[in-house]
């Protein structure tokens, strides 16, 4: 029973181990530049700050803002239409062909590079719509962009509840509206929650729409309101890093850091809701 | 029994055909034994007659074996429907067939006691009832075996004479007895042989009415002497 | 007309697309009894099950004409609602299923709060009764807020029987509801079905001809969608009327 491994399962090992080690190495040594730079810059007044010429003085305050409400504006607007959207494409649309173009453009729309939902807000939500530059086109924007994650991430949820407990609940004689809320629903939530999340904090990272769409580089207040001029934190960023001082490029790691860990938030906040409810459901 | 269409279970099938023919064997087995006892109360041989209570015990053998085959078919193998039916009367059979071979042992013992006495009168009647019960065993088997349930059937007729014959047998010898009380002694012994070998035509009957019931699924014992029947039997 | 429960089909055809799997089958069981429906892998006799409380139509491409009567009352008919069919014939699935993210006592009251019909002062008396019904009660009594699939196999299946219970049906559909169980937790739902079939009527589907002959009171032998024989279960396996029967049940093919 004893003998060597073939020398090909080794090597086979080795490249897939590689796989992992060098892109984690170099993910792992960007972040450690980028984190070293932000040490330089990074307190509690940089927060606090609004943008000035100078780097010093300058802040991320109205981005943070900016993009605390774009969060939570987009949220509003996508995660509840990207539910009922996949409920009602995965309970009630059935196998049709007309069904499966639907999927497989949402699949699509899912891939479309950011950009052409920046000009497509820029000319139905800024122009068409007359929302202005305002957070609710920026919203709505980012909104229409994350929408078909939020799908299909829904769907998924979706189709991971077994079918054999709609059959038992059909089988008691419910209709299909109370099966699907007394019964697939509560079983699907975890998942689309924890998939809508995803999407969300995906948004919270978008720069090129946000551009297009005319979020400010240089705003001194704090938006109050919906149609509001607004700024977002990677708007801020890419502001900064493309100042000719050097000392701006200070300012724009330290941004990169605050954006960072606010993805990092939200991304355990998913993460922590789905195993929370998974162990609930398992028990 | 259709033996045309083959099991799933070629195991099971093995099994099925291994109880058949122990069966057969036993059955001729048990022809043998009465063909021997005959012989041995006609040519008044007592040697013989102690060989025949030697092939008692291989029937024996076989009833204790074939008991066991089909417990054990029964309890790994729930038959079902004609496999079932097949199992249940093979170890009612069984029990009949080992009846007979006991009663030849039981007419050896009297041909013992008959060596030591002159013959009251040629054996005539009493081999041919022999004869008839030997061919009532193996016809029914035969039935058995080829599917044929009226050959079974017409066994059960076959009784009849066996009856008739004893009957005959049984005054014949009344009226020896009574010419000559000496005559008694032996009269009582060939009485007996003849009475084992009537008793041997009842087995046999009872071996044919299953025959009956595996093929047909119909249950024809008891005819006229059950419960409900109008019979004036008791 | 009496509710009794008695379920006769008269010329069902059913299939799935252009797939015919039952070929007209006409049959009555009787009420307050056990019917087995036995044969072997594809022969339509789960399709028969569910065309009985119309949960064949769920699947988008199947289809079925003919008639079965409930009690006298065609199923199949226009102004007939399904849903409410299902209420009146409950089902009891192959693999377990009790809601996961329920308790046990959610679980049993489920179908009567799924459909709106709970009042919940009988809740506490709904849950007592079914369980016990459902030859459950002793075990979970202590623990009825423990969720439903803490329980074993053969515990989540009678939990499965509570919860139609608890709906008070006429008539019990079992679709092979053992399958997924060891030898003991299986005789537990035989003994459970003969205690029900004094109170409902039960159609039970089972793979396994063994569990037919101990757990029926007739037998029905279904061979590639056709109806070959019904008779009391006794009959049928002692002395079948069918060859086909017989080969059936000796082992002879499937």
């Amino acid at each position: 029973m004893s003998g060597k491994r073939p020398i090909g399962e080794l090597l086979f090992r080795g490249a897939c181990l590689s796989a992992v080690v060098i892109p984690l190495a170099v993910l792992g040594y960007l972040i450690a530049d980028v984190v070293a730079d932000a040490f330089l810059r990074l307190d509690w007044s940089f927060i606090e700050s609004y943008p000035s010429r100078k780097a010093e003085k300058a802040g991320i305050l109205p981005a943070l803002v900016g993009s605390a409400y774009l969060i939570v504006v987009t949220a509003a607007l996508a995660v509840p239409l990207g539910v009922a959207s996949a409920i009602y494409l995965e309970e009630y649309g059935g196998k049709s062909w007309w069904s499966r173009v639907v999927e497989v453009n949402i699949a699509n729309l899912a891939g479309v590079p950011s950009i052409i939902y920046g000009l497509l807000g820029l000319g139905v939500f800024v122009r068409l719509f007359g929302m202005d530059r305002s957070i609710l086109a920026g919203a709505c924007t980012l909104g229409v962009l994350i929408l078909p994650i939020v799908i299909m991430a829904s769907r998924e949820a979706l189709r991971n509840v077994p079918n054999n407990v709609r059959e038992a609940s059909y089988g008691l004689g419910a209709t299909k509206l109370q099966t699907i809320r007394g019964v697939v629903l509560p079983l699907a939530l975890p998942g689309m929650l924890t998939g809508s999340i995803l999407a969300v904090s995906r948004a919270i990272g978008e720069t090129a729409p946000l551009v297009v769409v005319g979020a400010a580089t240089y705003i001194s207040f704090l938006p109050e309101g919906l149609t509001d001029d607004f700024s977002a934190l990677p708007i801020q960023i890419f502001d900064w890093v493309s100042r000719p001082q050097e000392a701006f490029l200070l300012n724009a790691a330290a941004g990169i850091v605050v954006l960072m860990s606010v993805l990092l938030v939200v991304n355990g906040f998913a993460l922590w809701l789905r195993a929370r409810l998974q162990k609930r459901l398992r028990r | 029994m259709d033996l045309m269409k083959s099991y799933t279970d070629q195991g099971y099938a093995e099994e099925l055909q291994e109880i058949r023919e122990r069966l057969l064997l036993m059955a001729s087995r048990v022809e043998n034994i009465i063909e021997t006892a005959l012989q041995a109360l006609v040519e008044r041989d007592a040697e013989r007659a102690r060989e025949t209570i030697l092939i008692d015990r291989t029937i024996n053998q076989d009833e204790i074996d074939l008991d066991a085959l089909c417990l054990q078919l029964l309890a790994c193998r729930q038959p079902m429907a004609s496999d079932l039916r097949f199992i249940t009367i093979t170890l009612k059979m069984v029990t009949d067939l080992e009846r007979i071979a006991d009663l030849a042992v039981n007419v050896c013992e009297r041909v013992c006691d008959l060596a030591l006495k002159p013959q009251l009168a040629p054996y005539v009647d009493i081999p041919t009832m022999g004869r008839i019960v030997r061919s009532m065993i193996h016809d029914a088997i035969d039935g058995f075996i080829e599917g044929d349930v009226e050959k079974a059937r017409e066994v059960l007729e076959r009784d009849d004479e066996v009856d008739d014959l004893y009957h005959k047998v049984f005054r014949h010898l009344l009226e020896l007895m009574n010419e000559q009380p000496d005559n008694i002694h032996t009269g009582i012994h060939v009485q007996s042989v003849a009475k084992y070998i009537e008793r041997m035509g009842d087995h046999a009957t009872n071996i044919a009415e299953q025959v009956v019931f595996m093929l047909e699924g119909l249950d024809i014992r008891h005819e006229g002497k059950l419960e409900d029947s109008n019979s004036l039997d008791g | 007309m009496s509710e009794t429960g008695q379920i006769e089909i008269k010329d069902l055809v059913a299939g799935f697309g252009s797939t015919e799997v039952v070929h007209s089958i006409s049959a009555t069981f009787k009420p307050r009894a056990v019917t087995a429906i036995i044969g072997p892998s594809g022969c339509g006799k789960s399709t028969l099950l569910r065309c009985i409380n119309r949960m064949h139509e769920t699947v988008s491409i199947a289809y079925s004409t003919g008639q079965v009567l409930l009690d006298g009352q065609n199923v199949y008919a226009k102004d007939v609602d399904a849903v409410l069919l299902r209420r009146r014939v409950g089902m009891v699935f192959q693999k377990p299923n009790p809601f996961p993210n329920m308790s046990i006592q959610d679980n049993v009251l489920s179908g009567l709060r799924l459909t709106g019909t709970l009042k919940s002062k009988n809740a506490k008396e709904i849950v007592e009764q079914s369980l016990t019904q459902a030859a459950l009660w002793d075990e979970v009594k202590d623990r009825l807020k423990a969720p439903g699939i803490s329980l074993s196999g053969g515990q989540q299946q009678r939990l499965c029987i509570a919860r139609s219970l608890a709906v008070s049906p006429e008539v019990i559909l079992m679709d092979e509801p053992c399958s997924a169980l060891d030898p003991i937790a299986t005789a537990r739902i035989e003994d459970l079905i003969r205690d029900l079939k004094q109170r409902y009527t039960i159609v039970l589907v089972t793979h396994n001809m063994q569990q037919a002959a101990r757990a029926s009171d007739q037998t029905a032998f279904l061979l590639m969608g056709e109806l070959v024989e019904l008779s009391d279960t006794s009959q049928l396996f002692t002395q079948p009327r069918d060859s086909r029967t017989e080969d059936y049940i000796t082992g002879k093919f499937g």
